[in-house]
């Protein structure tokens, strides 16, 4: 009986095929370690923010007039609205911090070389349209901090130069933030999770193509690679436990703590609160845009900000494969990147001051200095490292054999066997 | 051969015990969905303040016998019918034939007929259409003073909701 059915859906669909390839057989490296559950959390919250959302959607009303106390109407009154509400909130910083730590971990082991510059791209793709729907999902609570923050960032348009006053106007659909901006983000909102899971589909596959990276770096032959399932089913789940726990605890016994409070006064154009901050995972970059001193300058260097990371696979000459447990120098700079996105997102936080003026432009400038510097650092890396005399024979074999990508090999593999 | 009988023993015993942890595990995992999908099944539920809504008070001191009030409860007309004496006695009588009821049944106090004036049919609101009843202008339902069918498409009689009389002269429409 079953047998049956699924040949008949196998006659018109490769649906036996697909799973058996693509999900329970489909070869994993032995050695993933726990960083690399990060990549199945980020679908789960995915998942989890499509599905409040659509239902939050149900009883949400986009309108200027109204979207503040239909929000307090789903706190209030629908069932378990508060809850639906409260994981939508909390899963949008759990979102952000799942993928700082998935980018963190390509960063550390040099993922993003090839041949997976394709996957990194798409990532910073993922995240950039991440941003953007966090962005706007923030004005629709209509509370005072939704309404600055939605004025300051669709502000900052205004940096473009000559028609930058009509950029912003048309963004908001009126002179100020308004009922149409409000209306816009809503279908915006709802939309872009959508396309997000496009690009996520495009990330599957070519990480199908490519397969996982792994610590050691090596691509590995088959006999190191094994099932997905029930090896990485088990461990990925394992993780999800994990990840539930200290999620559910935010949004069961801390559910306000990523919601500002000055957010739960109503939206008021003609009053800006006294300090306003941009959410947790905007903060370094907030502090990046204000460390420069010059509006369009401050813009430009947020932009870059972001977008410096898809110039990695460029700016990293290194062929050492594997992590930065593996390169000293890489390793050295990894950790102090780290600490000075944290530094930069301390000094985002604050409200603004000569001190930390300074200090924010110093952060700023080690920030892109870190990546100007990687090529020349990683280009001696790589001569330092690879010298004869510091290897044993089998290391530097295993070593060089991978300075071909894996794609590379196989061609020639190939074109050898007749 | 003692030995080997103990050995393949044992990997049946480790597939048994496997098996069990595998199901096991997945009926747990099953469980945990369902639970998690309750608060959003329940979410579509009606939401407190329409619930407050649930509930109508209807004063029937101005209520003139042989008069109907059709009263708004969950958005739904609902006919208040206070009965002539006549009239009583004449529903009392009767016995209709497509969905049989007796009159005492479907009232608390003869005097006061409570229906909810949706066509059993396809939902059209019928109209009063003389002492006698109500008729459904969209496919001719008849209606007696019991609000019981007498003539088709209708399959049903007039629905009764559930009211209880508070003092005299008031009823209150959404609790029995």
């Amino acid at each position: 009986m079953r047998k049956s059915w699924k040949r008949w859906i196998d006659a018109r669909f490769p649906l036996t095929s697909f799973v058996k390839n693509e999900l329970t057989d489909y070869p994993t490296p032995r050695n993933l370690n726990y960083w690399w559950n990060f990549g199945f959390l980020a679908g789960f919250v995915l998942v989890l923010q499509i599905v409040t959302g659509v239902f939050l959607a149900m009883h949400y009303k986009p309108a200027a007039a109204e979207a503040f106390n239909s929000v307090q109407h789903i706190m209030r009154d629908v069932n378990y609205g508060w809850l639906i509400r409260y994981l939508h909130s909390t899963g949008a910083s759990a979102f952000f911090a799942v993928i700082f730590v998935h980018m963190a971990r390509t960063l550390y082991y040099g993922s993003y070389r090839a041949p997976r510059e394709l996957m990194w791209w798409s990532g910073q793709m993922l995240l950039i349209m991440l941003m953007a729907t966090a962005f706007m999902g923030y004005l629709l609570p209509w509370g005072q901090m939704s309404y600055w923050g939605a004025q300051v960032i669709t502000g900052l348009f205004g940096a473009t130069p000559l028609i930058g006053d009509h950029i912003v106007i048309w963004l908001r659909g009126d002179f100020s933030v308004g009922d149409d901006t409000l209306t816009r983000f809503f279908a915006l909102h709802y939309l872009f999770p959508f396309l997000i899971m496009a690009v996520v589909v495009l990330h599957m596959i070519a990480l199908h193509t490519v397969k996982s990276s792994n610590p050691s770096g090596m691509s590995l032959h088959a006999k190191d690679n094994i099932p997905f399932h029930p090896y990485f089913t088990i461990k990925d789940f394992f993780g999800l436990g994990l990840f539930l726990i200290i999620f559910c605890s935010f949004v069961f016994f801390k559910p306000e703590f990523f919601i500002e409070t000055e957010n739960n006064v109503p939206a008021n154009p003609l009053q800006t609160p006294a300090h306003i901050v941009p959410e947790w995972y905007f903060l370094p970059f907030y502090a990046i845009l204000r460390s420069i001193p010059d509006k369009l300058g401050g813009v430009v260097a947020m932009g870059m900000s972001i977008i410096v990371f898809a110039l990695m696979p460029f700016l990293d000459r290194c062929k050492i494969p594997g992590g930065a447990c593996f390169r000293p120098v890489f390793r050295a700079m990894f950790y102090l990147f780290m600490a000075d996105v944290v530094l930069l997102g301390y000094i985002g936080a604050q409200p603004p001051n000569a001190t930390l003026t300074i200090i924010g432009e110093i952060a700023t400038f080690f920030y892109f200095a870190i990546f100007i510097i990687l090529p020349f650092t990683s280009h001696w890396e790589n001569r330092m490292l690879l010298r004869e005399e510091k290897l044993p024979d089998a290391a530097r074999t295993l070593i060089l054999e991978e300075r071909y990508i894996p794609i590379r090999r196989d061609e020639k593999k190939n074109g050898d066997a007749p | 051969m003692n030995k080997d009988k103990t050995a393949n023993d044992t990997a049946a015993l480790d597939e048994g015990r496997r098996d069990f942890l595998e199901k096991g595990t997945t009926v747990f995992a099953a469980a945990g969905v369902a639970a998690a999908c309750w608060p959003f099944i329940a979410s579509m539920n009606p939401s407190r303040d329409i619930q407050a809504k649930a509930f109508t008070t209807v004063d029937l001191g101005k209520l003139a016998p042989g008069k109907v009030e059709t009263i708004g409860w969950q958005g739904k007309p609902v006919f208040v019918f206070h009965r002539t004496d006549e009239q009583i006695a004449d529903m009392h009588s009767t016995q209709t034939k497509i969905d049989p009821e007796s009159d005492n049944k479907r009232v608390v106090k003869p005097e006061y007929l409570v229906v909810v004036g949706i066509c059993t049919h396809l939902g059209c609101i019928p109209n009063r259409s003389g002492p006698e009843g109500w008729l459904c202008p969209c496919h001719g339902s008849l209606y007696d003073n019991s609000g019981r069918v007498i003539q088709g498409p209708a399959p049903n009689n007039l629905a009764v909701p559930p009211y209880r009389f508070d003092g005299e002269k008031k009823i209150i429409i959404g609790k029995a």
